[in-house]
């Protein structure tokens, strides 16, 4: 789940970094460019529009003109009208090449979405997350095992991504010693032609098409063999998926993937983060770790791993006074409506035991709302259960560094070192 | 005040008092009944606040929303008694009203 952007925009005219949010005229603000996102300045400019222009248009941009609703309860207004705006043709605010697109229905409307959805949906379902939580502990308990005590290393290669990879693998049953192809077809789907991993379209469509011939197999292996606890056995033997036509299969189970990827990597990391911000909130979690899943919403909340969902209007409409036209791009910013005071009670603190900690918005609201969420909160339960009996302290060593991307919002470096429980 | 009955998937009862006017998510979220997520806190978009209707109380209740019915859709756990106790007001009429929590919200 990356975006559009070629490194030559680093220095480019629309990057605000450096720049003041509260001294510029409030039309010429551009939250899509991902410099100040990076930069970790993004904060002020979120609160100025929150503020003083809650729904508001940018008229010029790197990808063009669009809408930014900032506060919770028009975003909720958005994200529970498909029928005005559509999650076709996309949900990045950068448009797509159809030609290189597969079809899932994260960027389809009604009724197709629902159709397809509800053949997906119960793999994730709690019920079935209950048969893989041994095994994902097991795998969590080794790598947590296998860390260095009093030695710097980097907490986003060694946990983030071989956590969110090994889960992978265990969800799809995935041969383990090839689980690294995950991640990579995972990014390759994502990345932008020239924008970082993939230098070119075919490169990038050579990659899924890999992909696809490998979950084919494994697809075949499956269907002959008894049904299993596995995502790709399930599809295989359910009465509702076992005839799925091949193209919708593998486009939803790429979906399914890339979908866990980056937003449970980033979560780990981010908590990592909050509870070295803050550490009156470390020291109430090791006084009680019954706060974790409590906690666990708190750091969703907190890190929102995707900045923003974007609609595109159907016809015309009006929104917190502002007339919206048919075609317009709307773009939901999860990430400022998380900050709303007016729903969030302070919403600028890391608050592990806050109230009602799961009415944030980092998994949308309505048809659309993430599919996942169980099972990303399951991940990060245990893996918090887990750190908590074996390290006193995750001590962050240095400054993170952040994912170039107003969409993903995550970190590609984390610098820590691990203090044992004495 | 209105009684209304939960009973948990494993069969543990909590008998409540609702005030009318007020939802049923509420008046289980309020007194503490465990089983009702309401992630979304009562606007119909998020269906983590799942219950099914005694059979007894079904007529009682009435109709779905469209908004409610299309998240209730997508619920892998939904039955013919589903519905999102976000969007039945407590009312008099519902006094003694029995609603089960499923096993899981999703």
């Amino acid at each position: 789940m990356s975006e559009v952007i070629t490194p030559e925009h680093k220095q480019s005219k629309w990057s605000m970094v450096g720049k003041d949010a509260y001294a510029m005229p409030l039309e010429d603000i551009d939250l899509s460019h991902p410099g100040i996102w990076q930069a970790n300045e993004y904060l002020p400019f979120l609160e100025r529009l929150r503020n003083e222009d809650p729904v508001h248009y940018c008229k010029e941009s790197a990808v063009g003109p669009y809408w930014s609703v900032m506060k919770y309860k028009d975003i909720l207004e958005v994200d529970t009208n498909p029928d005005i705006y559509s999650s076709e043709p996309t949900i990045g605010i950068v448009d797509t090449f159809e030609e290189f697109t597969l079809p899932s229905f994260i960027a389809m409307d009604r009724p197709k979405h629902d159709d397809q959805r509800r053949i997906v949906q119960p793999v994730v379902a709690p019920a079935n997350l209950k048969n893989l939580e041994v095994l994902i502990r097991e795998r969590v308990c080794k790598i947590l095992d296998s860390l260095p005590l009093e030695k710097e290393f980097d907490w986003v290669e060694s946990v983030s991504i071989e956590l969110t990879t090994q889960m992978l693998a265990t969800l799809f049953d995935f041969p383990f010693e090839d689980r690294y192809k995950l991640t990579y077809w995972s990014d390759m789907a994502t990345s932008i032609p020239g924008g970082g991993l993939a230098k070119s379209q075919e490169e990038r469509w050579e990659a899924i098409q890999e992909c696809l011939a490998y979950f084919t197999r494994l697809w075949n292996e499956r269907v002959n063999t008894e049904p299993g606890f596995d995502l790709i056995s399930m599809l295989a033997h359910g009465e509702s998926t076992r005839d799925m036509p091949p193209d919708e299969f593998l486009g939803n189970l790429l979906l399914l993937i890339v979908g866990g990827n980056d937003t449970t990597r980033n979560s780990i990391s981010g908590g990592v983060i909050a509870l070295n911000e803050n550490p009156q909130e470390y020291a109430k979690l090791r006084k009680d770790t019954s706060l974790i899943p409590n906690m666990v919403s708190e750091i969703i909340r907190w890190q929102t791993p995707l900045a923003y969902m974007r609609r595109t209007a159907v016809r015309d409409t009006e929104l917190g006074g502002k007339h919206i036209k048919a075609g317009d791009k709307v773009i939901m910013w999860y990430v400022s409506g998380n900050r709303d005071a007016e729903v969030i009670n302070r919403p600028n603190d890391f608050w592990i035991d806050r109230p009602n900690a799961r009415n944030h918005l980092s998994f949308g609201f309505g048809i659309h709302r993430c599919m996942g969420n169980r099972l990303a909160e399951m991940q990060l339960r245990i893996l918090w259960e887990e750190i908590m009996q074996r390290f006193h302290f995750v001590e962050l060593e240095g400054e993170p560094q952040r994912v170039y991307s107003s969409f993903i919002k995550g970190y590609t470096h984390l610098p820590v070192v691990l203090h044992g429980k004495t | 005040m209105v009684e209304i009955v939960f009973i948990e998937h494993d069969g543990s009862e909590h008998k409540v008092d609702a005030r009318p006017g007020s939802t049923v998510m509420l008046a289980a979220v309020t007194n503490g009944v465990p089983g009702i997520d309401a992630d979304c806190g009562g606007s119909c978009s998020c269906a983590t606040c799942h219950v099914y209707v005694h059979e007894d109380w079904l007529e009682k209740v009435g109709e779905m929303n469209p908004t409610e019915e299309a998240m209730l859709s997508l619920s892998p756990d939904r039955k013919e008694n589903s519905r999102l106790s976000c969007q039945i007001p407590v009312s008099e009429e519902l006094s003694g009203l029995v609603v089960t929590t499923p096993e899981f919200q999703f």
